[in-house]
């Protein structure tokens, strides 16, 4: 393990956005947002979850994907693609991190996704451990470590002091580079302080949550279930729940017209949009029940079926703090799960 | 309140009561409705139910069944509103109308660095319990943005009123302050503050979707014909259009309820467009708050001989 004084932060900053991009957690108004690093940019590392997740650095809100030049009569599709430019993130949570182990297995997997495969080949996540979670936070319930989280490089702020330990080859090669920085350590300091936040975590509101009974074998019961009609009225389905999840990775491709030819992008999608999974047929779900039906089936029921039991959601809390009318997946998980056998 | 809505459930006067019900946290109250007589004992009302109910009512409307609807007073005016536009069918509600001193914002707690909360007990002064030691703040402090300009304690649709806190004061500040001092700027510096409040939106659309004025059966925005459908803000300019297309879209509509702002992931103060609206309006053609009655009297629906000409705008100063 190595160790850095906060104090010098800064030239740790610079030192690694000199190599590649550096996208941080930056307050900027009352929010935070992670945005590129700039020379004395307000770092934020008290507030644990941003208000969107990094998840857009490596599947953006919008992204061109192909390109169709019109000639008269002629139609030359162009390729927009690039590599990715070499970037890192600093700051990212255990939950964050582990969100994005989920989507590779959905853009990973065959066909591959050329566009996330880039960004995933070419970033670099560093992540840092909480030691001071949020009333919202439920990442244990997923089996997700705060105190000890993956991506290539793990850190852990104590005191004065940012710990350092690089995880994987990337991580390894960006070590090296920066390593004059650094001091050789053991983990004594960083045991402490694990130690005394699991007292935090032990105290959790959602630390029980249930998700026992949550499986694809009662799909067809959980789907016919009484409750939705019960949770879904006061759901305003605007999609800032889908919009700020680290783990929704819907996206619907569309045409501009920029009058010479076509520009295709994808763009996320929400299943709380009307037009979600509207096809030239229509739409197999047209009231508002199906589609926040849709929603929490898709993460604690479909997703887990097809994906060796990994729900798709890592705890995070942005849904908790962020839906307008309190409406949210821990609520939906406490009327469904196996303590209400509906 | 909720004896209330017990007597009316359970006798049938009703079908359903829509209020609020208490969530998992001490401040995450959602709208809910009841059709249950029993399940009443969820139903809460306490400072965390700044929700605005009203439009809730389009979607209940379409039961054949009469509704107890509980509304604050701000509330009322967006009621008002979609009777007027006969969103609402006035015969199939129950209102009652209840006390309020101010609705409270958990992100004003956040932003002032308070987190792990776990209790909270409301009195002038909050006292607020978190995983990381007790704190005491004014309530004022924590008051919701819509609150800091109320529009005063009465209800302006009602079948009857109860509560306690019915002429509890909230302070009535000047609503127009900041739309002022946005007017009183360059051009240059208006726009570099809208493009810093403007590029932070997700087009998350719960804004729009909040908003008991956006009633349309299907939002432009959401027709793939009208050629500005769009789920992404793609360049600076969609970012833009959204909200000014929406601005006037509710222009003369907007009661000023506040949940645009309220419900915003990212703290944009979408309540200035409108606010700059209900000032040009009400200084062109005369004080004016929609909601205020259920007629449909908007200046921009209205003629009248006494009317603003057109051209007054390029002729006013100080705002070209
Ligand atoms: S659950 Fe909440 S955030 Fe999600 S669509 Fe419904 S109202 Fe919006
Ligand atoms: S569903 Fe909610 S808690 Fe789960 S990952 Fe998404 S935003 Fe986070
Ligand atoms: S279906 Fe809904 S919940 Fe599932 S990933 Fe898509 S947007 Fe998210
Ligand atoms: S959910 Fe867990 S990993 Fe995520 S911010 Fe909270 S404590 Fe950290
Ligand atoms: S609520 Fe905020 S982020 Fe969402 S669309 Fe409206 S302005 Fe944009």
């Amino acid at each position: 393990m190595l160790k850095l004084s906060l104090s010098r932060m800064e030239e740790l900053f610079s030192r690694i956005n000199g190599e590649r991009t550096l996208y941080a957690p930056i307050q900027i108004g009352e929010q935070t947002q992670f945005t590129p690093w700039v020379p004395d940019a307000a770092v934020q590392m008290n507030r644990l979850s941003t208000v969107k997740s990094p998840k857009d650095y490596f599947f953006p809100h919008i992204e061109d994907i192909a390109a169709f030049r019109v000639q008269g009569k002629e139609i030359e599709i162009l390729d927009v693609r690039t590599e990715a430019a070499p970037f890192a993130v600093f700051g990212v949570r255990a939950c964050d991190a582990e969100s994005l182990n989920l989507l590779d297995r959905i853009f990973l997997d065959d066909p591959i996704d050329t566009f996330y495969e880039s960004k995933r080949k070419s970033g670099l996540i560093i992540t840092t451990a909480c030691f001071e979670p949020e009333e919202t936070c439920f990442c244990g319930v997923f089996g997700i470590d705060a105190l000890s989280p993956g991506g290539d490089i793990a850190t852990w702020i104590v005191d004065d002091t940012l710990y350092w330990n690089a995880l994987t080859e990337k991580g390894e090669a960006l070590t090296e580079a920066v390593k004059d920085l650094f001091e050789e350590t053991d983990d004594m300091a960083v045991k402490a302080a694990q130690e005394k936040a699991q007292t935090v975590f032990d105290k959790l509101p959602f630390r029980d949550l249930n998700l026992d009974g949550l499986t694809g074998e009662v799909l067809m019961k959980k789907f016919n279930s009484p409750e939705w009609a019960n949770l879904n009225p006061s759901c305003l389905s605007c999609g800032t729940c889908t919009f700020i999840c680290p783990t929704c990775h819907c996206y619907d491709i569309q045409d501009f017209d920029t009058g010479k030819g076509i520009q295709r992008f994808k763009c996320w999608d929400s299943c709380m949009c009307s037009d979600f999974t509207l096809m030239a047929h229509g739409n197999p779900r047209t009231s508002q029940l199906e589609r926040f039906r849709q929603r929490y089936m898709h993460k604690l029921i479909y997703f887990p079926d097809n994906n060796d039991g990994a729900y798709a959601c890592v705890g995070c809390g942005r849904c908790v703090q962020k839906c307008p009318i309190s409406m949210n997946i821990v609520k939906v998980i406490k009327a469904l799960g196996v303590e209400n056998d509906v | 309140m909720r004896q209330k809505a017990h007597e009316l459930l359970s006798s049938g006067a009703v079908g359903a009561v829509l209020a609020w019900e208490k969530g998992e946290l001490p401040y995450d109250t959602s709208p809910a409705v009841f059709r249950d007589a029993e399940a009443l004992d969820k139903m809460v009302y306490n400072g965390f139910c700044g929700s605005n109910l009203s439009k809730y009512l389009i979607e209940q409307g379409k039961q054949d069944e009469k509704v107890l609807v509980f509304l604050k007073p701000c509330d009322t005016y967006s009621l008002n509103q979609l009777l007027s536009e006969n969103r609402v069918a006035r015969e199939k509600l129950h209102i009652i109308g209840i006390g309020c001193k101010g609705k409270l914002d958990v992100e004003k707690l956040r932003t002032q660095g308070i987190k792990g909360i776990t209790g909270i007990e409301e009195n002038e002064t909050l006292k607020i319990q978190t995983l990381y030691g007790d704190h005491e703040l004014p309530r004022e402090d924590v008051l919701l943005e819509k609150c800091l300009s109320c529009k005063g304690k009465d209800h302006k649709v009602y079948d009857e009123l109860i509560g306690e806190d019915l002429s509890a004061d909230t302070e009535q500040g000047d609503k127009y302050a900041k739309v002022a001092e946005l007017e009183g700027q360059t051009p240059a510096e208006r726009f570099a503050f809208w493009r810093g409040e403007l590029s932070k939106c997700i087009r998350c659309n719960a804004c729009r979707n909040t908003c008991p004025s956006c009633t349309c059966l299907k939002c432009v925005f959401d027709n793939a014909h009208s050629g500005v459908a769009a789920k992404v803000n793609a360049t600076e300019f969609e970012e833009n259009m959204f909200h000014i297309i929406r601005a006037f879209h509710v222009a003369g509509r907007c009661s000023d309820c506040g949940e645009c702002s309220r419900v915003c992931p990212q703290g944009i103060p979408i309540h200035l467009l409108n606010r700059k609206f209900i000032k040009d309006i009400s200084g062109f053609y005369g004080e004016f708050q929609a909601g205020e009655t259920a007629e449909l009297n908007s200046p921009l629906l209205c003629y009248d001989l006494e009317d603003a000409e057109p051209n007054i705008i390029s002729k006013r100063e100080g705002d070209n």
